[in-house]
């Protein structure tokens, strides 16, 4: 693993109140590739992706314990702001959930609360770009003030990333983002993942084994909440170190 | 008295029918398929076709019988000696009638004691008759039913489709009533408009129906001051009361609250909701409206009243509450947490997710939730009977007292009134404008909510 970790986790605990979800992870990500997390349901990959920018916050019960640091800084420090920390810590849901506002309005909604944009003129530039990357700009570009649920479910979760790349994070985390889409959305998605690693480190959950093996560089498998394998993502689908994993992807289990 | 007798005479022939029936039906059972229904279906086929038409034979009797004796008792020789006048003559017929029922009674007039008598004979005669015909009624609907059971009669059908007629009478029962009841509104309230314009009622601005006499009438029916003090008090006041605290308190509930506080504090407030109205009424009057006094009066008001708008007002929003918050409640929580999660997602902060996303797609559950309770605070009668005062006044003053729409008729319905006079007409005009604008407020209200479920399911 050649530069410094974008993203190090020690010893990471999630507790959901007397229940462990993980136990004792401890993985580095880096920039400009993309990171699969893959397992059975239940295994704990989203939970361990929630507390990657702190959305375990919002469930009541949920408690982390271990170290995880962005840049080297500890993000459950209390010295941290939670907000600073989503806008730099981007995140895309399993369903797609635009706001019920314009597309404009879901794609300006990140820089008007961080306060990125100084006029219309350059909040105008920003959602055009957010919009160019995440590859929905020509089909949305002459109804930017129809309504966001309006579009259809591969373009509403096109419109979530440009939403998440707007505030121009430097981690985008991604919840099984096809697990609602047909193959064509996913395929448009996997490509969109594809061109935005260069500039962004991606964590994407998911539940198919195929989707990994296409978009990700390294892969991490989980199971009953610990990791059991990760490393390169050809090493871990053609050549195993553990057995669990090699039954996993042969379809033994999951 | 013998009306109970038979109805209780109708209720064991109907018991002793669906058990002979259902014995009957038993004998006709050979096999499994022998019977198309089972005897119980036979049983209660049979009953039912005793109790219904012994019931509705029960009910017409009941409504032509006073007719029948009153030609009866008129048709003797004493009842020749009735005054002519309406009131005087029907006031005697009562006292005969009381006298009839309870025989030793000291009669007012000599000649009710006289009719008593006639009536009473009158009264026992037609109920026999009556009762008579009942069972003949349940003994003809009785036989009807015996000669139907055979093994491949439909019992189960019919009794199936007698339960279905039953629950749509029942409840046509309520939709009737209401028809009725906005029928007699629509009646009176034409009667009132016979004798003074609608335009004149609707405009004007000067209300005094007890100066109303003569051909003057039209000036002293200006019910602009009392829909004025309807909307001040329900639609402005206590909104203003019940909207904010309304809106906080559910953002709480549904956003802030741990778990635990919510399932207490829920129920705390929907209390408020079961508050009878008039306790509030009397908080409102012995509690809030004399502080409102000082306060006005320390203001430097002269003479301060101590009934006054901004009391029933601010009470009335406090009844209010619970009707906001809990609309509001549900409409929050309908959101998808989806998309609260995306905004948090973003960097945003709780207020900020829920000033931005929250608030804006729960809005028309919200707006719902504030029509229904303008409806029902503008219906509300109890608390400004009790705290706003009778001042038909077009006034933006809080502290002043102002009347309502609901108070001014309990004022013209309540003591002795004469029926026909246009003062007492009036109430049932005011009582129509009142029942058009709630029963607007509360149609967009349900379409709104409609419209607004669809856009989440």
């Amino acid at each position: 693993m050649s530069e410094t970790p974008k993203l190090t986790a020690r010893n990471v605990d999630v507790w959901y109140g007397p229940k462990k979800a993980i136990d004792n992870v401890s993985i580095d990500i880096d920039n400009g590739l993309v990171t699969a997390f893959i397992g059975p349901s239940g295994c704990g990959k989203s939970t361990f992706l929630r507390s990657l920018n702190r959305m375990n916050d919002t469930i009541a019960d949920a408690r982390v314990t271990g170290e995880i640091k962005l840049d080297g800084e500890d993000i459950y420090a209390g010295t941290m702001d939670v907000v600073a920390l989503r806008a730099r810590v981007g995140m895309v849901f399993q369903k797609p959930n635009p706001f019920p506002k314009s597309i404009f309005e879901n794609v300006a909604y990140g820089p008007r609360i961080h306060g990125l944009a100084q006029g219309k003129g350059e909040m105008d530039l920003i959602v055009e770009k957010a919009l160019i990357r995440a590859g929905l700009w020509d089909e949305v570009k002459d109804r930017l003030t129809d309504a966001g649920t309006a579009l259809s479910g591969g373009q509403q979760q096109r419109l979530c990333i440009a939403r998440a790349i707007a505030v121009s994070p430097e981690v985008i985390l991604m919840d099984e983002p096809c697990s609602a889409l047909d193959p064509i959305a996913t395929a448009k998605i996997e490509e969109l993942i594809d061109e935005l690693k260069d500039n962004y480190a991606i964590v994407i959950v998911t539940h198919s084994m195929q989707q990994a093996a296409r978009v990700s560089q390294r892969t991490a498998f989980f199971h009953l909440g610990s990791m059991v394998e990760y490393g390169e993502t050809s090493q871990v689908f053609t050549n195993p170190r553990e057995e669990r994993t090699k039954d996993y992807i042969t379809g033994r289990y999951g | 008295m013998i009306g109970f007798i038979v109805l209780a005479a109708v209720l064991g022939l109907g018991l002793v029918g669906w058990f002979s029936a259902r014995t009957r039906a038993r004998l006709l059972y050979t096999g499994r398929g022998s019977l198309h229904s089972t005897p119980g279906y036979h049983g209660w086929h049979m009953a039912l076709w005793i109790v219904i038409p012994a019931l509705l034979a029960f009910a017409t009797w009941s409504s032509i019988e006073p007719g029948l004796i009153e030609t009866s008792v008129m048709s003797d020789p004493a009842a020749a000696a009735l005054p002519a006048g309406d009131m005087e003559r029907e006031s005697i017929l009562a006292e005969a009638h009381v006298i009839a029922a309870n025989p030793g009674t000291a009669a007012f007039n000599p000649l009710s004691a006289q009719l008593a008598e006639p009536m009473r004979a009158a009264q026992s005669r037609f109920d026999l008759i009556g009762a008579a015909l009942v069972v003949l009624f349940a003994f003809a609907g009785g036989g009807y039913g015996f000669t139907r059971i055979r093994a491949g009669f439909p019992a189960r059908t019919r009794v199936e489709r007698g339960v279905m007629l039953l629950l749509l009478a029942a409840s046509l029962m309520a939709i009737l009533t209401t028809f009725g009841i906005i029928a007699s509104l629509v009646f009176e309230a034409g009667m009132f408009f016979r004798d003074v314009s609608p335009l004149d009622f609707l405009t004007g601005l000067h209300w005094a129906p007890a100066n109303a006499v003569g051909d003057d009438l039209s000036s002293n029916f200006g019910a602009v001051p009392l829909f004025w003090g309807t909307i001040y008090i329900g639609a402005i006041i206590a909104m203003l009361v019940a909207i904010p605290l309304g809106l906080m308190s559910a953002i709480y509930l549904t956003q802030y609250a741990s778990p635990r506080l919510r399932r207490w504090l829920k129920p705390a407030l929907e209390i408020l909701a079961g508050v009878p109205t008039v306790v509030y009424g009397y908080f409102a009057a012995l509690t809030v409206a004399p502080l409102i006094r000082d306060f006005a009066a320390a203001m430097g008001a002269e003479n301060p009243s101590t009934e006054s708008a901004l009391a029933a007002g601010l009470v009335m929003g406090v009844m209010i509450i619970p009707f906001v918050s809990s609309m509001a409640d549900d409409s929050i929580a309908a959101v998808p947490q989806a998309m609260r999660d995306g905004s948090l997602a973003m960097g945003a902060t709780k207020s900020e997710t829920i000033k931005r996303v929250l608030l804006p797609a729960a809005l028309p559950g919200i707006v719902a939730g504030v029509m229904l309770a303008i409806s029902r605070a503008i219906g509300e009668t109890m608390i400004v009977v009790m705290a706003a005062g009778a001042a038909a006044r077009l006034s933006l003053n809080p502290f002043e007292s102002m009347t309502t729409v609901t108070y001014q008729i309990v004022q013209l319905l309540t003591g002795d009134q004469e029926f026909n006079s246009p003062k007492t007409l009036s109430a049932f005009a005011l009582g129509l404008v009142l029942f058009i604008v709630t029963l607007i407020l509360n149609i967009i209200a349900l379409r709104v909510v409609k419209r607004f479920r669809e856009a989440y399911d």
